[in-house]
């Protein structure tokens, strides 16, 4: 790293991460590198609980060496990137048609109502954000929601509530 | 093409010969058979992302886009039968549901591939009735004026950057309906070759922002010319509107600029109307200017050349010579000189070492053609900023570094380039002898050559390393290899040595030897005569005169600038002034005008810039390429070789009595047979060692990329681009750690007898013990020498 860079990234790009990208980076040729933009991107926003910042974007360009403005059309593409901060818990409600069928917008009137934001604002002790997300491929369990990493299927607000009182 | 071999296909009945690699448009575009298209381009990657070029195959189940459909035998193509004018006119109207339709307001208007192809190919009627999409625009600079909303999502600014420019600055974020093209960051597009943008862009998203809403396209007449601001020549098209200068864009020429265009070159017009053009002659009357006629000023012109050659002699008169002054103009300014005994006559004003000067070419060349240097296989640049200096020469190396060409330099600083460098050599300005005489060494003895007496000395001196090895090796390997000596090793204070160096290794590697010099018209004032030691063609002068450097040494009694501010232009700015100051007369002949030159001038003569006369640029490769003026002459300002014949005609000059320029064109082309066979070698300069680290800090200059010239230097957007703000100074971390500096401290750096306040950079890209500046600056228009000693001070 240049003197400059290091000033630049110097203190995203820490030892440990560098580590774990590294090991997606092992997965593919050397020279196309750049194919672990998304877990790399992915490792970025979890060490910096939950979101991108646009630093972090240009840290990920610098480490794969690629342009900056591809890292962030891939950022800006999957939905799974966030480029606002989020809460400790991010509730993504599938809005696509089983689950719209099966009364998603309901879970998303509950929970707005319930939590007094919006979708993608956080709650004051930020510990909840919502967010409308397009298919979790858990059709067969629908209505269906991912928190944090874990999917939850067959909701009503009732469950719901009860989900989000054992996350408390 | 890799095939050579051809078939048959059929396009709408008719039978056409066809390539194995090509698509379908490309049969058809040659053909002249027309598919709409917006995201095809054929000098950018295949995207097929528009579809508004579908067309119908024969055995295929659906419209397939002529652009990215390979050719095959037999195949037949229908492209405006039912089904295809169908999915084209569909496809319009998808195209047109988030387009604004604000064509009355909009630049591209008149000239819109949008509007034409909705015309020929869409409906009259949307059957979308919805909201439509906005975008808010982003800020690319002051060159490239957005309008996001109209943008239809062809990427091909996108895959201009990332293909051509070498720049990936633009790219499409988000997502489905939510796609923006943008740079997602507020910055100015950075690439010297921005303005290509505009070009490419099939609707009104991207426009020229200094021409904008000042013309409709079918207000403005076009004129063929030349670009007056490298020594490539890039073909152009002026617009022009109510008799100004509206706007600038390429002319086709594959063989030159192909469709691009540098922005220094679109750009620059905007120079040409400055408040600095001078209107009327005037003449120092007493300290007073007073305006003149011609006739008089010219006559007082006449008088003090006459009086000073009658009195002080043929020697103490100079002629200074832009180099991007016309053929027409050089010719007539030799044959003035010539005429009254003055061999005092010289274009080389960025240059200071004169010693080999009987050695080099009659006329200064690339080598090889323009378009060869695609596919040469091996180039060593030696000091060259090429991307800033030369872009359209930047981006057919960067061509041929994509076939596979190692690319390598030697340069007093390491230069950002948009193409992979294979090696860099970095060196102060003894360093950058050192190296090549160790790559001259290395491929002397991959040759198993004795190295030539004279040269003996510093080859001994210079053990090669590794990389010079590397090097050598790989100009020997080199079916079509090139060594260039760019405009800042011809500006090194010992040029002379470089270039014996340059010419050795280029003969032992069996590669050619290239320049690319200052200037528009350097090849040009060469065969012109505009040298001390040569008239006309390389004909050698019995009496050599003095160079520009003897010329702005010491005072002579008077001086003919032609189109020049030598604060800016010249070697040493601070000891120009001087020289000119002291001096009994100086005749300016000039478009525009400062308080510095009428501090030293005593006549002012207006000429008109390129736009505004005829006339003829001899590029790089030896073409030469006339030009009609686009415009008429500003106020009493007349075209340079109409002056200089009325002053031809004052002097008494025999045969001055041409009717035109294509006559002094003829007249000289006549004399210019065979310039390119060269002249037999003499006795080269003794090369001393360069075993001593130089005492003190060093000066580095780089011409700034928009401080080049008088008129670039007047462009009002191009000096608000970030890289001609960026006038601060750069040392490496070295001398910045002994100095105690950090980046963007003030300092003072001191040269000659000024003393100026300047930013620095820290950039180990800069030598040990040197200071690069940016030349033809405000700025370090005070300064001295354009390479020397130097000193640094905190602030």
């Amino acid at each position: 790293m240049s003197s400059e860079q290091q000033k630049r990234f110097g203190n995203v790009l820490t030892a440990p991460v560098c580590a774990e990208i590294d090991k997606w980076v092992a997965n593919y040729p050397p020279e196309q590198k750049q194919s672990a933009v998304m877990s790399a991107l992915r490792i970025m926003q979890e060490e910096n609980g939950g979101w991108l910042t646009n630093e972090l974007m240009d840290a990920v360009a610098y480490y794969l060496d690629m342009p900056r403005i591809a890292v962030y059309e891939v950022a800006t593409f999957y939905s799974m990137y966030e480029h606002q901060p989020v809460g400790q818990n991010k509730i993504c409600i599938c809005n696509s048609i089983s689950c719209m069928l099966n009364g998603s917008g309901k879970l998303l009137d509950y929970l707005q109502e319930n939590l007094g934001v919006s979708l993608g604002e956080v709650t004051k002790d930020g510990k909840f954000s919502i967010k409308e997300v397009e298919c979790l491929g858990a059709c067969v369990g629908a209505p269906a929601a991912m928190i944090g990493k874990q999917y939850y299927e067959h909701l009503t607000p009732e469950i719901l509530d009860k989900i989000l009182q054992d996350l408390d | 093409m890799s095939d050579n071999s051809t078939f048959e296909i059929e396009i709408n009945g008719v039978t056409l010969e066809a390539h194995p690699d090509e698509m379908v448009i490309q049969v058809a575009d040659r053909n002249g058979i027309n598919i709409p298209r917006f995201c095809y381009h054929e000098k950018l990657s295949i995207a097929a992302n528009c579809r508004m070029c579908l067309v119908e195959v024969e055995k295929a189940p659906k419209p397939l886009p002529a652009c990215a459909t390979p050719v095959m035998e037999g195949m037949k193509v229908y492209t405006d039968s039912p089904l295809a004018r169908g999915a084209q006119k569909g496809t319009m109207e998808f195209l047109l549901i988030n387009h604004p339709l604000d064509c009355p307001i909009c630049d591209q208007g008149g000239e819109c591939e949008l509007q034409d192809v909705a015309m020929g190919y869409g409906g009259d009627v949307s059957s979308y009735t919805e909201g439509k999409r906005v975008v808010m625009d982003k800020n690319l600079g002051p060159l490239i004026a957005t309008e996001m909303t109209r943008c239809i999502h062809c990427t091909r600014c996108v895959r201009f950057g990332q293909e051509i420019a070498g720049l990936r600055e633009m790219g499409a974020v988000g997502r489905g309906e939510h796609t923006l093209i943008g740079t997602y960051i507020e910055q100015a597009i950075s690439s010297e070759m921005s303005g290509n943008i505009i070009d490419v862009c099939p609707v009104g998203a991207l426009t020229a922002k200094p021409s904008r809403y000042s013309a409709r396209a079918w207000e403005l007449n076009q004129s063929n010319s030349v670009a007056a601001h490298d020594c490539v020549g890039s073909n152009i098209n002026i617009h022009t509107f109510r008799d100004q200068v509206n706007r600038v864009v390429p002319l086709d020429n594959e063989h030159i600029n192909e469709c691009w265009l540098s922005d220094r070159d679109r750009f620059s017009y905007e120079g040409l109307m400055h408040q600095d053009r001078l209107g009327e002659p005037a003449v120092l009357d007493h300290g007073e200017w007073t305006r003149q006629d011609w006739q008089i000023a010219l006559a007082r012109t006449a008088e003090i050349l006459q009086t000073a050659v009658a009195e002080h002699g043929e020697d103490q008169v100079g002629i200074l010579v832009s180099p991007n002054a016309t053929l027409e103009e050089m010719y007539l300014l030799f044959r003035i000189a010539d005429h009254l005994g003055i061999s005092n006559i010289d274009h080389r004003l960025r240059q200071t070492d004169f010693s080999d000067q009987d050695n080099a070419p009659v006329s200064p060349s690339l080598g090889v053609a323009i378009a060869e240097l695609d596919e040469q296989n091996a180039v060593l640049m030696i000091g060259s900023n090429i991307c800033k200096e030369q872009p359209i020469i930047a981006h057919r190396l960067r061509k041929a570094s994509l076939n596979g060409a190692s690319i390598m330099s030697l340069n007093m600083r390491d230069y950002d380039t948009h193409f992979e460098q294979d090696e860099k050599l970095l060196g102060c300005p003894s360093g950058v002898i050192n190296h090549l005489a160790a790559v001259t060494r290395a491929v002397l003895e991959l040759n198993n050559q004795q190295a030539p007496s004279d040269l003996s000395d510093i080859l001994a001196h210079n053990e090669p390393g590794d990389e010079h090895k590397r090097i050598a090796t790989k100009l020997m390997d080199a079916e079509q290899g090139s060594v260039i000596l760019g405009v800042q090793a011809i500006s090194h204070p010992h040029y002379s040595v470089l270039e014996v160096l340059a010419t050795q290794l280029a003969e032992t590697a069996g590669v050619t030897l290239g320049y690319l010099t200052d200037g528009a018209n350097t090849a040009g004032a060469c065969q012109a005569g505009i040298l001390p030691h040569r008239k006309t063609a390389g004909e050698d002068r019995a009496d050599p005169g003095m160079d520009a450097g003897q010329m702005l040494s010491g005072t002579l009694k008077a001086y003919v600038l032609f189109n020049l501010e030598p604060e800016y232009d010249c070697w040493n700015a601070e000891q120009t002034i001087k020289v000119l100051t002291a001096a009994e007369h100086v005749v300016c002949l000039t478009p525009y005008v400062t308080d510095t030159m009428r501090g030293y001038a005593d006549v002012l003569l207006p000429v008109t810039p390129y736009t505004e006369t005829s006339g003829t640029f001899v590029n790089i490769e030896g073409n030469w390429q006339s030009f009609q003026g686009a415009v008429s002459a500003h106020a009493e300002s007349r075209p340079g070789w109409k002056v200089l014949r009325v002053l031809g005609n004052l002097l008494d000059l025999s045969a001055c009595d041409y009717m035109s320029s294509e006559q002094v064109r003829e007249e000289l082309a006549s004399h210019v047979i065979d310039v390119a066979a060269g002249k037999p070698p003499v006795d080269r300069v003794p090369v001393k060692l360069f075993d001593q680290p130089d005492a003190g800090l060093q000066r580095l200059t780089g011409i700034s990329i928009y401080g080049v010239d008088n008129i670039t230097r007047r462009a009002d957007s191009l000096q608000k681009t970030p890289v001609a703000q960026d006038q601060m100074i750069r040392i490496n971390s070295k001398l910045a750690g002994k100095m105690q500096l950090r980046d963007m401290d003030r300092v003072f750096v001191k040269q000659a007898n000024n003393r100026i306040r300047m930013e620095l950079v820290i950039d180990d890209g800069v030598p040990d013990q040197c200071v690069w500046i940016p030349g033809g600056t405000e700025h370090t228009a005070q300064l001295g020498d354009l390479f020397g000693d130097i000193e640094l001070e905190a602030d």
